[in-house]
């Protein structure tokens, strides 16, 4: 039954996406990984280059939103109850965290070593 | 109530589901598919009839399925205010009937002509008789401009006149008419017939776009906006149609009751009603025309349609409310448009619908009894202007049945609500018809 509900959801993402949604599918997980991979080779969080990824993860975030508004013909005056910011609150950090992850994962594989075990940078 | 905790989760998914018309009226049964060499004919190949072969496929193994429709186009007839608004092209709303047909489904590409339940049999309009031991009939219903005097469907979008409903091209050219009225100003009117009708609040949201926009070009002073309802009330549930009373207020939107489109002068832009003090002639710059709706010929000259009581004049097929089965030909069943039940001709009645039809279909070839039941469950996003919607959801009783009771309010106008329709709806009607949702 789970299983049927799960199914159900990505029918219609399917639908919404078309042959988009295995590509955009393939980048999350390709950037989890990436991260992951970047996390378990410097055994540490990198503040520089997490303070950049968190900067470009606010632009992600704003764009997220205004790219839902764009895609809806609508705009910020319209959200009409607690719910409607909830919503954009919502997509904003689905927007900055997947920008964040992925911004982390790409500065980190393309970083030199030196500029990774550099204490304190 | 409590609901236990290994509970709450799958019920909040569930009402997310719902929200976009997803959850299961029937649940999933996980079995293997029942073999069966049973006959089951299908009459149109619309929301319904599509999502019922799409489900049978699923559920049966060596069932002979047929699909009976001419048309080759489908018709995604929720996103026809969106056309008419000027925010989709007429392309939004057509497909390929074919795209949702499984290759296990045969499609006869032509009109049933005649249903012969007592002979289990349909015919064609090209001659073909095709014999069926169970059948679904899915026909949707017939605009009946013709009953409109004067009403001419190849002059909308010139002159003023518009009517959302007739097709894609249709609802394009309104939206011409409707935008030159919103650039101009002047007299508009809107209605609704007094028969049945396909999503009853489309007519009301179109009235709130046309103010929308109106506003958006800064021309709502120079024009008035007028609502002919057919009785008393705005709308059938009585929570909704006070409150669609308060916002008709706020916006400026004028109502007059008991009103009914009888002729039209497109020439002169005269709309002609009857009402209970006689005819009333009203000008308008543009109109909204909602023809009356009726079954189709083919099950309203047939045995199938109710005999007596209110669906039997235009009429619709006699089912139990339930069940979706016919109240006199237990082989047969009804869904979509043409069934003759109160409330619920719009497509998330149909994905409500037809998994109780299908499921007590297969239970009867199997011998067992379904416990599946239809309620009314029916769903309107009541667009309010563009940008905010009212997710208004309700059943044969007239209770509001909220998907997400606490956290969209259905009387509320919610930008949420406008995303589930503009984002969610489509997709989820698709799945649908594909029936995976």
């Amino acid at each position: 039954m789970q299983d049927f509900e799960i199914w159900m959801f990505i029918a219609v993402f399917q639908e919404m996406l078309g042959w988009a949604i295995w590509p955009i599918a393939a980048l999350c997980v390709a950037a989890t990984l990436a991260l992951g991979m970047v996390l378990l080779r410097d055994r540490r969080l990198v503040a520089p280059r997490l303070l950049r990824a968190e900067l470009l993860g606010l632009l992600g975030g704003l764009a997220a939103v205004a790219a839902m508004f764009a895609i809806t013909s609508s705009w910020p005056g319209d959200m009409g109850g607690p719910i409607d910011w909830l919503l954009a609150i919502g997509i904003f950090v689905a927007g900055g965290l997947g920008t964040a992850i992925a911004a982390y994962a790409v500065a980190g594989l393309f970083a030199r070593r030196g500029t990774v075990t550099t204490p304190g940078v | 109530m409590a609901l236990p905790p290994s509970t709450l989760n799958r019920r909040s998914l569930l009402a997310a589901a719902a929200a976009l018309g997803l959850a299961p009226a029937v649940p999933a049964s996980g079995q293997a598919p029942l073999r069966t060499p049973a006959r089951i004919l299908i009459i149109g190949a619309g929301a319904a009839g599509l999502a019922a072969a799409s489900r049978l496929v699923q559920r049966l193994d060596g069932a002979e399925i047929t699909l009976i429709d001419r048309r080759r186009e489908h018709l995604y007839q929720p996103g026809l205010t969106l056309v008419a608004a000027g925010l989709k092209d007429a392309g939004y709303v057509l497909s390929a009937t074919r795209d949702y047909i499984s290759g296990r489904v045969t499609l006869i590409e032509d009109v049933a002509a005649e249903i012969d339940p007592v002979g289990r049999s349909v015919t064609t309009e090209g001659g073909r008789r095709v014999a069926y031991d169970y059948l679904i009939v899915a026909t949707g219903l017939h605009l009946d401009y013709a009953a409109i005097e004067g009403m001419d469907v190849a002059r909308i979008g010139r002159d003023g006149l518009g009517s959302v409903y007739a097709g894609a091209e249709q609802a394009a050219a309104t939206w011409r008419a409707m935008s030159d009225f919103a650039d101009r100003g002047g007299t508009g009117l809107f209605l609704r017939p007094a028969t049945e009708m396909k999503c009853a609040g489309a007519p009301l949201k179109y009235a709130f776009l046309t103010d929308d926009i109106l506003r958006r070009r800064g021309n709502r002073g120079k024009a008035e906006l007028v609502y002919n309802a057919h009785n008393r009330a705005l709308f059938s549930v009585p929570i909704v149609s006070e409150k669609l009373r308060m916002l008709y207020a706020d916006r400026g939107i004028r109502v007059n009751h008991e009103h009914v489109l009888r002729a039209i002068d497109p020439g002169r832009r005269i709309a002609t009603f009857r009402t209970p003090q006689g005819d009333q002639e009203l000008g308008y710059d543009f109109i909204n025309v909602v023809p009356p709706m009726r079954a189709p010929a083919v099950v309203r000259n047939s045995p199938l349609a109710w005999q007596t009581g209110p669906f039997a004049a235009d009429g619709w097929a006699e089912v139990d409310r339930g069940t979706l089965r016919h109240a006199r030909f237990p082989e047969v069943f009804c869904v979509g448009d043409v069934a003759g039940v109160p409330k619920g001709k719009t497509a998330a009645s149909v994905k409500w619908q037809v998994p109780v039809a299908v499921d007590h279909l297969i239970a009867t070839i199997e011998g067992r009894e379904s416990p599946a039941r239809y309620n009314g469950y029916t769903s309107c996003p009541m667009i309010t202007r563009i940008g905010r919607a009212m997710l208004v959801e309700f059943d044969y009783n007239d209770n509001l049945v909220p998907s997400f009771p606490g956290v969209i309010a259905p009387l509320e106008e919610l930008w949420i609500t406008w995303i589930i329709k503009e984002v969610g709806l489509k997709p989820t009607y698709l799945a649908m018809l594909r029936g995976r949702a």
